[in-house]
Order: structure tokens, then sequence, then C-alpha cells
């Protein structure tokens, strides 16, 4: 019965409309749209390269607002992804309370994209807010984190770092498969724990490194919620990221065409990372059980 | 257990106490704006934006009771019914369809599997934001716009693909001498599914509840595409409304219903998160 193929068709068959209806046929949409003038009311006009030529020569906040995006994703996906990487080392010496440790680094990400956290952090990061209140009480001057455009983009950016929990749980299970013996042996020749760190710990896992980077920077560059709610995009547009511009574009002014020109180049820009780090990851990620292969 | 963490202890030779101290710090550093937030909401307007200890003063119960009733002329209970309304459907839903399409991509053979499998993958990479656009114009065209349909339809297709993806790991790593013995006494596909693989698959389809629920709880820039009215409006596009309304925001009244969003997502995580931490972390995606 494993053979037979059309029940195993019919089975997988809502999956096949489904991606066909809400994910295929739109994304093609979108790249036709990206083409056109729309504003919903009249039909979308053909206009060619327009939108795409408009983007590249003469728009000053498409221009601030890929700085902004990548800037974000240079700070925010390595912060979080090493942070995560940091608290599995250390939580993978088997030590009581593991598993409570493990649920409170893991809470944060799954509270992260809530608006009500957003409101918390656009609280705590306020004027007299709870960071500027301990740093007085610590001495030091107050800082206008959410109106100074030199450090707005901190906050969004430890928002993020704040979420490292779904990396963690993943690098942790990888961990689990590194094998005792080889850090037992280290420690009999004398490696220090940072040693043993970077020789043993981290070339094993070079694959999950690699994935937990590309997941985190898919997602980097599609933040929206922080921005939104926590600095509104500014002050000055220093935390304008490219999700926020192609929302304002498409849902707020009604450029459709232009918002699907956006979103084209905000994908295109993720699928070359994608692949840049793809083609990267021959020098520098290790699989297990490969290496006669290499020979 | 135990054993296993005397070796481990031996092994690092000493200093645990090193480490605890690292964990219970970072614990502290992170959880303490969440715990913060809690005794906030007991607090004064005033008295939040001068103290630092989470501790109130005294419990006032009162920004509870005027957050809830909100400047609009729905309380809060409609908003969370509002969302139940959304999620409750939408899981079901999700269950169902990922369960079906995972069953036959793990057990069946049939023409282009491969080719969708990877379609499947491409997609959990493919930015949603690129769709979002094109996909209102589509639900536009069906006349769903300002109805609970957009958020919950898509996922009765299996479109979730991360969580098929999720029960495909798990399914693979279930021998299927049960399966091929019930089969022998002549069950059918639906029947080895329901009698077997779904008592087995338990801990993964918690994962699937869980998470669809948190993020479905969580989702704000769904709802704020495809809803209008402000009596279908979710929590959470109701908690951003709050702060949007007036240029002087009450924020203990902000704070308390801050703490109460977020009461359904974290009793549903400890309630559950053993079986989903592991689901998290044996699919391998974020989650």
């Amino acid at each position: 019965m494993y053979e037979n193929k059309r029940i195993g068709f019919l089975f997988v068959l809502p999956f096949v409309l489904g991606v066909l209806l809400f994910k295929l046929f739109p994304f093609v949409m979108s790249l036709a749209l990206s083409f056109t003038q729309y504003d919903l009311i009249d039909p979308p006009q053909y206009v060619g390269l327009e939108n795409y030529r408009e983007l590249a020569l003469a728009d000053p906040l498409f221009r601030k607002s890929l700085g902004v995006t990548l800037l974000f994703a240079v700070l925010a996906v390595p912060l979080r992804v090493g942070f995560a990487l940091f608290i599995a080392h250390v939580l993978n010496f088997r030590l009581r309370g593991i598993n409570f440790f493990r649920a409170a680094f893991y809470l944060p990400s799954i509270l992260g994209g809530s608006i009500a956290v957003a409101v918390l952090w656009r609280f705590i990061f306020a004027k007299n807010g709870l960071v500027n209140l301990l740093m007085t009480q610590a001495g030091l001057e107050p800082i206008a984190w959410l109106a100074d455009e030199h450090y707005s983009m901190w906050t969004i950016v430890l928002l993020f770092t704040w979420q490292f929990g779904s990396a963690m749980v993943i690098f942790l299970a990888a961990l689990q498969n590194v094998p005792v013996s080889l850090y037992e042996a280290a420690e009999c020749d004398g490696a220090s724990k940072l040693q043993q760190f970077w020789k043993i710990t981290v070339p094993l896992i070079t694959p999950v490194i690699f994935f937990n980077m590309i997941m985190q920077m898919v997602h980097a560059f599609q933040e929206f919620n922080g921005p939104y709610m926590i600095t509104e995009g500014g002050p000055l547009s220093s935390t304008y990221v490219l999700a926020l511009y192609i929302y304002d574009q498409s849902f707020r002014f009604f450029n459709l065409g232009y918002g699907a020109a956006l979103s084209w180049v905000l994908f295109a820009l993720v699928g070359c990372l994608s692949a840049i780090s793809f083609w990267s990851s021959r020098y520098w990620v290790f699989y297990a059980g490969e290496k006669e292969s290499r020979k | 257990m135990s054993a296993d963490s005397m070796r481990a202890s031996d092994g690092e030779g000493g200093r645990p106490w090193l480490r605890y101290l690292a964990l219970v710090l970072v614990a502290l550093v992170m959880l303490y704006p969440l715990i913060w937030l809690i005794g906030a909401s007991f607090k004064s307007n005033s008295e939040i934006f001068t103290e630092v200890g989470f501790w109130p003063q005294r419990f006032d119960f009162s920004a509870y009771a005027k957050g809830w009733k909100t400047s609009t002329e729905y309380t809060f209970a409609t908003y969370f019914l509002n969302s139940f309304l959304i999620t409750i459907p939408r899981i079901v839903v999700t269950v169902i369809s990922c369960l079906l399409v995972a069953y036959a991509f793990a057990r069946f053979e049939f023409w282009g599997r491969k080719l969708l499998f990877s379609i499947m993958v491409g997609t959990m990479m493919l930015p949603l934001i690129v769709l979002r656009l094109p996909q209102y114009l589509v639900f536009r065209e069906l006349g769903w716009l300002d109805s609970y349909l957009p958020l919950i339809v898509p996922s009765a297709f299996a479109t979730d693909t991360f969580f098929v993806f999720m029960l495909v790991q798990f399914l693979k790593g279930i021998p299927r001498d049960m399966e091929e013995a019930a089969q022998i006494d002549g069950c059918n596909a639906l029947q080895l599914l329901w009698h077997i693989i779904v008592p087995l698959l338990k801990p993964a389809i918690v994962s699937v509840i869980v998470f669809q629920f948190i993020w479905t709880m969580n989702d704000f820039m769904g709802p704020l595409i495809y809803l209008a009215s402000v009596e279908k409006y979710p929590v959470s596009l109701a908690l951003k409304m709050s702060i949007g309304a007036t240029e002087e925001v009450e924020w203990a009244n902000v704070i308390a219903i801050s703490v109460v969003a977020l009461i359904p997502s974290v009793a549903v995580f400890f309630a559950a998160q053993k079986h989903f931490i592991e689901g998290a972390t044996s699919s391998g995606v974020k989650g």
C-alpha cells in the first residue's frame, strides 16, 4: 500500500493546491505587479522597469532604508546566533536544572514577536523608562534611546537578540551529538575550556551554525513588529527597515506596483546573501563523515 | 540521569558554580523586563517612571479594570474572543492538513514527491513579505477582506510548511513495523494514520498546536492588513490601538493589558514546554 501512488497523491493534494494558490501564484503575481503602476482603483498599468529605475536612481528613502536593513541584519544576526551558541555551550554541561534554564531562555523567543512585548520595549527604553532609571542610578547620563538616531537602532537590535532561544535549542541538540570522549581527550592533553570550545565544539557544529545564520538572516530582513511598534521607523528614518517601507508603500500609500518592486529587491537580497552563504560554506562548514570523500 | 550528570560534572573539572552564576545572571537580565512588567502593572503612573524595583508600593488593580474597558466601545473580552475565533479554527485545520501531507511525504511514493518536497523546503525560506501584497489582492478578489478567512483558510492547505517539515522529520524517526503489522490486519491508509501514527506523533502534534497557538496570537501584520472593523480586531491590534489612540498614553493601563495579553501564550508554553521544545529542536527550524 505504501506504493499506492494515488493515495499518496490524494493526501498531498491540499498542499499542492495551497502552494499554487497561496505561494507560487502570489509570488509570480508580485513580480508581474512590480512592472506596473497600480493603486487598487484603476487597473494596473504596465510601466516596464520604471519602478526599479526609480528606486535605484531617484529614491533617497529607499537607499536609506536599504542601509538601515543591512545594518540591522549585520548587527542583529551575529549577536543572536552568537548568544545562542554561547548559552547553549554553557547549558550543555548537563547541569542540574537545565530544563528550567532552557525554558527561561526560550520564553522570550515565544513572546518576542508579540505586540505586548513591543509595548514593553518601547516602555523600558522611554525617556524615563527602566533602562534610563537604572543608568541614572549607576551614575550614568540617561540616553534618549528612542529619540536619538544614534541609539534607536540598538533598541530593535536588542529585541531581536533577546529572542535567541529558538536558535539556542537547535544548537543544544547539535551539541549533544558531539562525543564527550573528544572533550575528555582534550582535557587529558591540557586544553583549556576556551580552546576546547574553539577547537572541538565550533568545528563540529558548523553545519548548524550555518543553518541558524541563514534562517535568522531571513528573519532579520523581514523584521517588522519591532520597528513598527517601538520606533515607528524613526527618528529620522534611522530604523526605517525595508519591511516597513514595503508596508507603507503597499498598504498606506497604495503604490502597489512600487511596493511589489521593493519586495522583490528584498527577496533578491535575501536570495543573494543565502547563495553567498551556501557558496562560502564549502570553506568553513564541516559535515561529519564527509572527510573520506574529500581526500 | 543522575549517574549521567555525575559523570558530566566530574568530567568538566569542578567550578560548576561559575557556570550557574553566568546562567542565573543571563536569565535575570533576560527575564527582568518581563518580571518588571508584571510589577509595573500594579503601580501608579508616576511610580512606573521612578521606581526601578519590581515590587509595587501597593497593589492597585485599577489599571487592569481601566485597560480592560479600553477607550473603544468594546472591552478586551471582545478582542480576546476574536483572537480565539481566529486561533482555534486555524489550529484545527493546520493539524489536519499538515498531518495528511506529512504522512504522504513520509510514507508514500508518488509522482513528483521529491520535487514537491524541495518546493516545500524552499517556501520556508521565502520571505513572507513578498507574498503579502498579492495575497491581499487574491483575498480582495474573493471578497474575504475584513473577515477571518484570509487568516484561517490558507492553513487548511498545509501552507504552514514549517509544521509539515517538522512532522515529516518526526515520522522518519518512527519505525514502520507497527504500520506493516496493522496493514496485514487489514487497516487502510486512513485507519493507519488515525490508530497508529497519531498516537506515536503526539509530542509532535502538541508542538504544532502550541506553535500555531502562540504564533497566531502574536500575529500582527496579518490582521493589520486584512481586518478593517474594530469589532473584529484580535488582541494584538487592539493593543496597538490603545497606544495609538491618544498622545498621552495611559501607560499603567497599557502595561496591565499587555500582561493580560501575554498570559494565554505563557500558560500554553509552560503547560507544554517539554514536548514543545523537543519538537522545535528535532525539526531544526526556527521557533
